[in-house]
């Protein structure tokens, strides 16, 4: 029985941990790119959410598999991550990390308000998307679908290393960071390059939405936000701007919760998640996998 | 200099820092004595403005010691370094961009005021005492920098030479014993160049304080040092009288390379 | 030395300016013309208040430390529910109202301001966005604290707290804390404090214990947060831990920045007008947090320094214009923050 619990904790610590890291995925994109926290970015889920819960059944009903419902939340979600780049962000850039910051957490605001106002303040459930059972495993009951969210994450996070390191447009946006100027004399349309890393972080955040409604079918006005903090979280304890680094955060945050969750305090372990976080910044302020570089003098 | 064997003012011994796999600074020696002027030279990227961070507690050195009047100076911070006596400028210049000019040296001045955060709320005899005499003493430096009249310019509006006079005034706000200067002529016009080199001997004039320089401007450096070491990949290659210097082989060849006649067409 | 003798002037200006303002409240509040919507406006004054001192505290850090913490509200809780927890062992003990209200403050500044410092310690050695995210995390470790402490209510609303916070005690208090950060900022310690902000490097090699002075000027702008905490406690004399979460601290920090990073006029203003603009815009409920959001944007998109920048109003500069017959429709907004 212990043995079985232990097995169970592991799955759904990991299946939590896989879907913060595809939301920390998205942080580290924007954040590797133009050095700013989109506190937005938890609240591109709950669009994504809503657009599955009306679109979900839309599917059902016309036959046709619920989780291609995706392709709605993923074409949603671009437009909104885009709309938001381009109206909001790309006016303050250049007015400093302040100015942006504020933005975020007004663009933030914005979208859970819009959000109240289209959809109302009740929850909603989102119609079941996956219909895979669960098989036995070490005595543990152990659905597929989250072997599904861990698999889908490991997937994004090697398909976005490969498309960074190997295409032009991802050395495109490896360049941009490193010197927005050079960029530019280099012919890359720097604005281009931010749009398209929005597009990308945002369609991650729509298949986020996916696995999160898969595990969790219910979808708030605030889901986003406290969710979007703590992969913001995960991404930073990885190594903020480092791929691998956001997946590896995120799974770690996922396990960290679930497993004080069960074993140690079920209303203490928000306050272990960040302790952990305090800590590793605190000995590496870099993150797990981040470099550490100091100022030059 | 005093006749007795007196013991430098700053004195480096053996100093050697290593960045990973890459010795920036070998064995690095040097000693200053009561109001000499040493020049430091060397191609870009010799390392001397790593020396300059291991002298100011920016850098702590891998290897060997560095002692202010005797005292040992390693492992102490930034800022007890410059409370000890060593105060320095920047290369890439470093002001308080948005704050006035006079503000500038009262930052530096702050070590030497002792007003309670009581007295700065309840505003008492002391405080207006203490900022009064800071005020003056700090007009005082600005003028010998000849920026008294900018006082109360934001620094960044001050064009480029004007701003290195003011890190200058900084830095001997901190009344120091030690002044580092690193390439404080880098950017100048001649002119500028020559206000600065009557600054500098004013200031050793008036404070009798030692100076180690930094300069790529070698006719600053031949005309104001009185001994200049020369350093190339980190490691000293030459000491000397600037005239010893001027002449020295491998100082031409660290500078200019080793086939002369390719170089100099 | 004494103090030079316009110095004085200008102070002396400046504290019967703040006396008529107060007059004029009281006048305000005592002709009764607001009739039965008295108490409502004195409750919606009383709100600035207690938020121009978080506010202002906050703009301690962003706009003279030029850093910026996402978790002020976690400090304001510390100093609300140490006060609240003080106040209530002694209610009724023989102690005065006045004499409560003032204790349970310094109570709740200092309970805050050694939680700013332990915090600090550490988290200083950050900068930029990731003292941002260690702030939060501080926050909500304080808030799920205080969900699991019996004390503090284990989760629940705390209610009961002795009613002591009224908007003329509220006022004075936010004069005297406007008036020492002032002081504070404007001193050697300001000057500074400034100077790590613009290059902490160059502080350092000016002979500045940059980290002293950094946790500081954070303990100091959190023991401020405890004193608006324990206004906030004793004017709602009841609290839930979840009312000091992460969007009341964002809503704090844009507080700061709409009014302008740096401006302690920004600060009065900017909370003055974003706290009560939520009541004032009650009957459009649904749309007016849509609305401040967009203000917000357009503010950060054509001011990013904040309305006010780092301008401070000063009450002497309007009288020496006015005698000079330069003043042209310059409105008088009076205040603590000029010298």
């Amino acid at each position: 029985m212990a043995f079985s619990l232990f097995i169970q904790s592991l799955i759904n610590g990991l299946n939590q941990g896989a879907i913060y890291a595809l939301i920390a995925l998205g942080y580290t994109m924007v954040y590797g790119i133009i050095r700013m926290i989109n506190f937005a970015h938890g609240d591109f889920i709950m669009v994504g959410a809503y657009t599955l819960f009306y679109t979900v059944p839309l599917m059902i009903n016309h036959g046709m598999p619920a989780w291609l419902a995706v392709i709605f939340a993923i074409i949603v979600c671009v437009v909104v991550g885009v709309a938001v780049e381009v109206i909001a962000y790309r006016p303050v850039r250049g007015a400093g990390s302040l100015s942006a910051l504020i933005t975020a957490l007004a663009m933030s605001l914005f979208l859970e308000n819009s959000a109240m106002v289209l959809f109302g303040p009740n929850p909603k459930s989102v119609t079941k998307i996956f219909d895979l059972g669960s098989v036995e495993f070490l005595g543990a009951k152990l659905q597929v679908k989250y072997l599904l969210t861990i698999g889908i994450g490991l997937l994004m996070m090697v398909a976005l290393t490969l498309f960074v390191k190997k295409t032009k447009l991802g050395k495109a946006m490896r360049a941009v960071p490193q010197d927005k100027q050079a960029a530019t004399l280099m012919g890359i349309n720097v604005n281009k390059i931010i749009t398209i890393t929005f597009a990308i972080g945002s369609g991650l955040a729509a298949v986020a939405a996916l696995m999160y409604c898969s595990t969790y079918p219910r979808c708030t006005i605030d889901m986003g936000s406290m969710m979007g903090i703590k992969a913001f979280i995960a991404a930073v304890l990885g190594g903020i701007g480092i791929i691998p680094g956001a997946m590896l955060g995120g799974i770690i945050v996922g396990l960290v919760e679930i497993f004080v969750k069960v074993y140690v305090s079920a209303s203490w372990y928000e306050a272990i998640t960040y302790s952990l976080l305090i800590i590793v910044l605190l000995v590496k302020p870099s993150g797990i996998l981040g470099k550490n570089v100091g100022e030059k003098v | 200099m005093s006749d007795t064997a007196k013991e430098p003012v700053l004195k480096a011994q053996h100093l050697s820092i290593v960045f990973g796999s890459l010795r920036a600074v070998d064995d690095f020696s040097l000693e200053i004595g009561e109001s000499e002027l040493v020049g430091l030279i060397g191609p870009n990227g010799a390392g001397k403005t790593t020396v300059f961070n291991m002298l100011t507690g920016v850098y702590q050195p891998t290897e060997g010691a560095y002692f202010l009047c005797g005292k040992k100076m390693n492992g102490k911070k930034a800022h007890q370094v410059v409370a000890a006596g060593v105060a320095r400028t920047f290369q890439n210049i470093r002001l308080f961009k948005k704050m006035t000019v006079i503000e500038n040296v009262k930052v530096a001045m702050n070590m030497h005021m002792s007003y309670s955060i009581l007295a700065s709320i309840f505003r008492t005899p002391k405080y207006w005492k203490e900022e009064a005499e800071m005020d003056a003493k700090a007009m005082e430096l600005l003028k010998i920098v000849h920026l008294a009249d900018k006082a109360d310019y934001v620094a960044e509006n001050l064009p480029y030479g004007q701003q290195r006079r003011l890190e200058i005034a900084r830095a001997l706000a901190t009344g120091m014993k030690v002044l580092l200067l690193d390439e404080p002529a880098a950017g100048m016009n001649p002119t500028e160049t020559a206000e600065l080199l009557d600054i500098i001997n004013v200031i050793r004039e008036k404070f009798k304080i030692s100076v180690l320089l930094i300069e790529h401007d070698m006719s600053l450096v031949m005309k104001i040092c009185e001994r200049i070491q020369v350093i190339d990949y980190g490691i000293t290659i030459a000491c000397g009288t600037p005239e010893e210097i001027a002449n020295n082989p491998r100082v031409i060849e660290a500078y200019l390379g080793k086939d002369e006649e390719e170089v100099l067409c | 030395m004494k103090m030079p003798k316009e110095k004085l002037i200008s102070y002396l200006i400046n504290l019967v300016g703040i006396v008529v303002l107060f007059l004029l409240f009281v006048a305000l509040f005592q002709s009764g013309v607001l009739g039965s919507r008295t108490n409502y406006v004195k409750g919606i004054f009383t709100t600035a208040c207690y938020t121009i001192v978080l506010v202002a505290s906050l703009n301690l850090l962003v706009g003279i430390l030029g850093e910026f913490s996402l978790g002020h509200a976690g400090f304001m809780s510390v100093g609300a529910y140490a006060s609240a927890i003080f106040t209530n062992a002694l209610a009724g003990k023989g102690l005065s109202d006045l004499a409560l209200f003032v204790l349970a403050l310094i109570i709740g500044g200092v309970a805050a301001g050694i939680a700013g410092l332990l915090v600090g310690i550490p988290a200083l050695r950050l900068r930029g966005d990731y003292l941002a995210i260690v702030t939060v995390a501080f926050a909500e470790i304080i808030r799920v604290a205080f969900c699991n402490f019996a004390i503090t209510g284990g989760g629940r609303t705390i209610s009961g707290i002795t009613k002591l916070s009224n908007f003329y005690w509220c006022f004075w208090v936010m004069v005297i804390c406007v008036t020492i950060m002032y002081m504070f900022v404007r001193s050697r310690f300001g000057r500074t404090v400034k100077a790590i902000r613009e290059d902490y490097i160059a502080a350092a090699a000016s002979g500045i214990n940059v980290t002293f002075y950094k946790v500081l000027t954070f303990t100091i702008s959190a023991f401020f947060a405890g004193i608006g905490g324990a206004m906030y406690a004793h004017y709602m004399t009841a609290m839930i831990p979840t009312n000091f979460n992460f969007n009341y601290s964002a809503e704090l920090l844009t507080e700061v920045i709409i009014g302008g990073t740096g401006s302690f006029t920004g600060s009065i203003i900017g909370a003055a007008f974003l706290s009560s603009l939520p009541e004032l815009m009650r009957q459009f409920s649904n749309y007016r947090m849509l609305a401040y959001s967009i203000v917000l944007v357009i503010v950060m998109i054509f001011r990013p320094g904040g309305i006010f920048g780092s301008w401070e109003f000063s009450l002497v500069r309007v009288l020496k214009k006015a005698k000079n017959g330069e003043l042209f429709a310059k409105k008088n907004k009076g205040g603590a923050e000029n010298e």
